[in-house]
């Protein structure tokens, strides 16, 4: 009869505990990768919201992270469609959502939003640095003997001048109208592609938990925030990392001295631009946390004042079983400790990048529990699935989604923006330049 | 920038997106008359009949290459058993793969489970499959045309195409839908299509000994399915999420769902 | 040189083209809107007759009529002549070429998916003689007193 053979386990089954009545085929098909991945998108749109608060809005307080913060958002572009890659049952087709898009759902927007973006913050980026591409390029092109770094380099910037060495003033003024246009057309579309992302959770109508319209504003406001702390912690860092690598002219740590020469960076003046920076970002911090956790808390106050047939499980799952990661990691730790730390008088830049930190920590608990926490229940309202992070693999899957999957999706970005910040030094101070 | 300029230039991007969008779309007027009136299958079970055999799971794993010892099925029975103090307990052990052959009720994680036989006021199977919804969550998700609808009203996956996103499978609002252990695509029922459309019966209904399952076109008016969904009092399962199944249960309380 | 503002923008052109051109040689050409409309019918044509090409594994019970006269006889005419020769010997597939033989399965594990005696009122679970598995001559095989073709207890 039934053979009982080796055991075959199917997708989900590696990280799912049942409990309960739960239908045969339901596990936690989105695991950790789709939890990172409104993660990473958020970070894009946030860092890229941050930068046009400048370009667009004239804040000059944040002139300096801002550019920065474009070519961080940048960097973070490619990482925001790797947790996508990774959860894919048949990666190899991952194109087939440019090819052949049904746009009623969701997801196909992707590819098409998420190259309408990656363009505009490409051609923003091109029209910042364009003068100094020029630069660059007739400084190496002038020189008599190149060292082999130095001639790549020299290819790059021609290919990415895209020929055109105009530098009149005129040319400049063009170059700045086009960043501001840029930058004003982003801010829609950044909140676009991440409120679509929301979108994927809100209209999945089979999921109690998920589908609400507030879904997209959440995410969006959530989006903002992160990307803004992202920011903060990184810009801080990098410039730690700058006065120390300055301070001992360690400069394989400093990629824009590596190919720029040396004069670049100063240490008494990266500290003054640090401490303002930081400081006033965090007020923007501030503000967008507000509205995110208003946003949040409305939903569910909603849910359990309205108490329609499925809150009954969704309060198992809010009150009891997610309790933990719900009030204390995400509500406490995540969003009041970072508020309380922001509004004490006398902010420093150790102090906003701790709240940063937890906020960081807090929108990432908010994806948990977002995706894994609308999982946690099952479709006949009956029963409970418990979700066990994979920590140490065992097969391609447990390593995909789990622990070291969403480790290599979270260290990526620092990774091309080093290579990145050969190219397009983003903690340039130029006065001319955005 | 002025924000009126702000304001106008979004405009402008946000109606040149929309009309790049529809452009790529092929809006079809067809799809308001794209009902075949000659054959919509249906499918029709009766709980009564039910005897929690499971040899439909049997057959159904057999015929359509998923292999038993994978804990994934396109359909499966579900027992529930009903108590005097008002409380409903549902199992369905490896979707009852093996069949019902314990009083124990299976409570995964927390164990098994004993109801006195003193304590049942009733109990019955009731055997699940693909709904084959006329308005399917799972199709309207999929983003890249891998699953869909045929003009006889079955829903399809093709896995020369499925990318394997799962957002079908959380679309579907009946948990018909897993990921298969071996194609790694999305998969589910397909009446099987491949004997029906050759006037066949599918798996489950011709191994189901007590004439519990039943498949049938829904536009024939003598086809003996289609007379009981007009002439019986039939229910259909989650009828909120309006997606319109064409699977429809004789003897379906509120407590299933 | 004037308009250099516009290079970013032929890039940007040159990659949707890109795009565009490859599509048109990747995609199937028969993927397009079908039958049932945009929403619910954007798919390849030619996985519809894939899905009607594969390969049926179940025959029926007249199908074993040709060879198994005997058993079908008997099997015919008794209580057990509801379940298909296949549920209890497993799909025939290619049989009797490949495989030669079907199982036979001769577990208790078969006979009490049915005969296991389990309280369900509002069922026809109910309607079949039911056994306590662990009390009805518990080691033996059913079949050794049984007859699976013919259970009737007065021809035993
Ligand atoms: C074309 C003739 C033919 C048909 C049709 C056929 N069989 Fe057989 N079957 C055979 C032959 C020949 C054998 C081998 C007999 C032997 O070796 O004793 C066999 C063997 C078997 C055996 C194993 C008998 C044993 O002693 O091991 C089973 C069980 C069986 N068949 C069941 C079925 C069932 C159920 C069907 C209908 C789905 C079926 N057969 C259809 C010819 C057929
Ligand atoms: C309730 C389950 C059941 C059904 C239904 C059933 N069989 Fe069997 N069959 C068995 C079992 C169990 C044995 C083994 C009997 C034994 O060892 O005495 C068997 C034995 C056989 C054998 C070979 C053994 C022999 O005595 O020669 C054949 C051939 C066979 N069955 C054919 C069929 C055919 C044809 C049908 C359909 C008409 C059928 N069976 C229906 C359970 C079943
Ligand atoms: C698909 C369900 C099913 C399976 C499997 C099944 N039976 Fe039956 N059995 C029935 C039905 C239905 C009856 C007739 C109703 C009744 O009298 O209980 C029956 C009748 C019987 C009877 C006669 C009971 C009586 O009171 O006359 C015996 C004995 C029996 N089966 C033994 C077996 C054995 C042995 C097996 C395993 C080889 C088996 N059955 C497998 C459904 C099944
Ligand atoms: C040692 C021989 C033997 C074995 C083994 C055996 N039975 Fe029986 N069974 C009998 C006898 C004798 C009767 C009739 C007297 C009785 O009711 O106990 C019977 C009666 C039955 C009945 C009818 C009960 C009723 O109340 O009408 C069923 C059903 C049945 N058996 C099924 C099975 C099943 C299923 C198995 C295997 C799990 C099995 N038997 C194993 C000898 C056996």
């Amino acid at each position: 009869m039934v053979e009982q053979v080796a055991q075959m386990v199917v997708h989900g089954e590696a990280w799912t505990i049942k409990d309960l009545f739960v239908l045969p085929n339901e596990y936690v098909y989105w695991s950790i990768q789709i939890v990172m991945y409104p993660y990473m998108t958020g970070l894009v749109a946030g860092a890229f919201v941050l930068s046009s608060l400048y370009h667009v809005f004239n804040v000059e307080k944040l002139k300096e992270i801002a550019r920065y913060a474009l070519v961080f958002s940048f960097a973070l572009l490619p990482v925001a469609m790797m947790p996508l890659m990774l959860h894919l049952q048949q990666p190899l087709r991952g194109i087939h959502v440019m090819m052949t898009p049904h746009f009623t759902s969701a997801i196909s927007a992707f590819g098409i939003v998420f190259m309408t973006y990656a363009c505009i913050v490409g051609a923003e980026i091109w029209f910042v640095y364009r003068k100094f591409f020029v630069e660059s390029l007739l400084r190496l092109e002038a020189k008599s003997e190149r060292s082999g770094f130095e001639s790549l380099l020299l290819l790059i910037y021609r290919v990415i001048a895209l020929g055109a060495r105009d530098l009149s003033h005129k040319a400049i003024e063009a170059d700045h109208k086009a960043v501001k246009l840029l930058a004003g057309i982003g801010i829609p579309v950044a909140c676009f592609l991440h409120g679509y992302a929301g979108f994927i959770f809100g209209s999945v109508k089979a999921n109690a938990l998920w589908m609400t319209p507030l879904m997209p504003v959440i995410f969006i406001c959530s989006a903002v925030v992160s990307g803004i702390a992202l920011c903060i912690i990184s810009y801080a860092i990098f410039m730690e990392i700058r006065k120390w690598a300055a301070r001992r002219g360690k400069s394989f740590l400093l990629p824009d001295a590596v190919a720029h020469g040396e004069h670049a960076v100063d240490v008494d003046h990266l500290r003054s631009v640090q401490s303002h920076e930081v400081t006033m970002t965090a007020k923007y911090l501030l503000i967008f946390m507000t509205l995110a956790i208003t946003l949040e808390l409305l939903d569910i106050i909603f849910r359990g004042y309205t108490a329609v047939k499925s809150w009954d499980i969704l309060r198992d799952v809010i009150y009891e079983h997610d309790f933990v990661k719900i009030f204390i990691m995400q509500y406490g730790i995540g969003n009041l400790l970072p508020f309380v730390i922001l509004l004490l008088p006398g902010l420093t830049v150790r102090r906003a990048v701790l709240a940063s930190l937890l906020v960081l920590f807090g929108v990432f608990m908010m994806r948990w529990n977002v995706v894994i926490g609308g999982q946690a229940f099952s479709l006949t309202f009956d029963g409970f699935m418990h979700y066990h992070l994979p920590i140490i693999p065992h097969d391609i899957e447990t390593f995909k989604e789990g622990l070291l999957g969403a480790l290599m999706v979270i260290t990526t970005p620092f990774v091309i923006f080093y290579f990145l910040n050969m190219i397009i030094p983003a903690f340039m101070e130029d006065r001319d330049t955005h | 920038m002025k924000r009126r300029d702000f304001l106008k230039n979004t405009a402008v991007f946000v109606s040149g997106v929309s009309i790049s969008l529809s452009a790529l779309e092929f809006i079809d007027p067809k799809e308001l008359l794209a009902a075949n009136p000659k054959l919509r299958w249906g499918f029709l079970v009766n709980t009564y009949k039910c005897v929690g055999c499971g040899f439909c799971v049997k057959a159904c794993k057999i015929e359509n290459d998923i292999p038993l010892e994978a804990h994934v099925t396109r359909t499966w029975v579900e027992r529930y058993v009903m108590t005097k103090s008002g409380e409903t307990i549902r199992d369905c052990p490896n979707g009852a793969l093996a069949g019902y052959t314990s009083k124990l009720l299976d409570e995964n994680a927390s164990g098994m489970r004993l109801v006195p036989d003193e304590e049942i006021t009733q109990a019955f199977f009731v055997p699940k499959l693909c709904n084959q919804c006329s308005t399917p969550a799972c199709v309207q998700v999929c983003p890249v045309g891998a699953t869909y609808q045929t003009g006889d009203g079955v829903v399809l996956v093709d896995r020369k195409w499925c990318i394997g996103c799962g957002y079908c499978i959380m679309g579907c609002p009946y948990g018909v839908r897993f990921f298969h252990p071996i194609e790694r695509v999305a998969d589910k029922c397909t009446f099987c299509y491949h004997r029906i459309s050759k006037g066949g019966n599918t798996a489950c209904a011709q191994a189901c000994p007590f004439g519990a399952r039943q498949i049938g076109n829904l536009r024939d008016p003598n086809d003996p399915v289609a007379k009981a969904v007009m002439n019986e009092r039939v229910g259909v399962l989650r009828s909120e999420y309006g997606t319109k199944p064409n699977v429809y249960y004789i003897g379906l309380n509120e407590e299933v769902r | 040189m004037k308009n250099h503002v516009w290079r970013p923008l032929f890039v940007v052109l040159g990659l949707v083209a890109g795009i565009l051109l490859f599509r048109l040689v990747y995609v199937p050409a028969d993927f397009g809107t079908q039958e049932q409309g945009y929403t619910f019918g954007f798919h390849r044509l030619g996985n519809e007759q894939e899905w009607k090409d594969y390969p049926a594994k179940y025959k029926n019970n007249s199908y074993c009529t040709e060879c198994h006269d005997d058993k079908v006889k008997s099997w015919e005419a008794s209580a057990h002549a509801i379940i298909p020769c296949e549920n209890c010997h497993g799909a025939a597939f290619g049989h009797p070429d490949k495989p030669e033989k079907l199982t036979i399965d001769r577990s208790r594990d078969l006979c009490i998916r049915c005969h296991a005696k389990l309280l369900m009122p509002s069922s026809g679970r109910n309607k079949i003689a039911g056994i306590d598995s662990e009390q009805h001559n518990a080691k033996t095989e059913c079949v050794e007193c049984h007859n699976p073709h013919n259970p009737s207890l007065e021809d035993m």
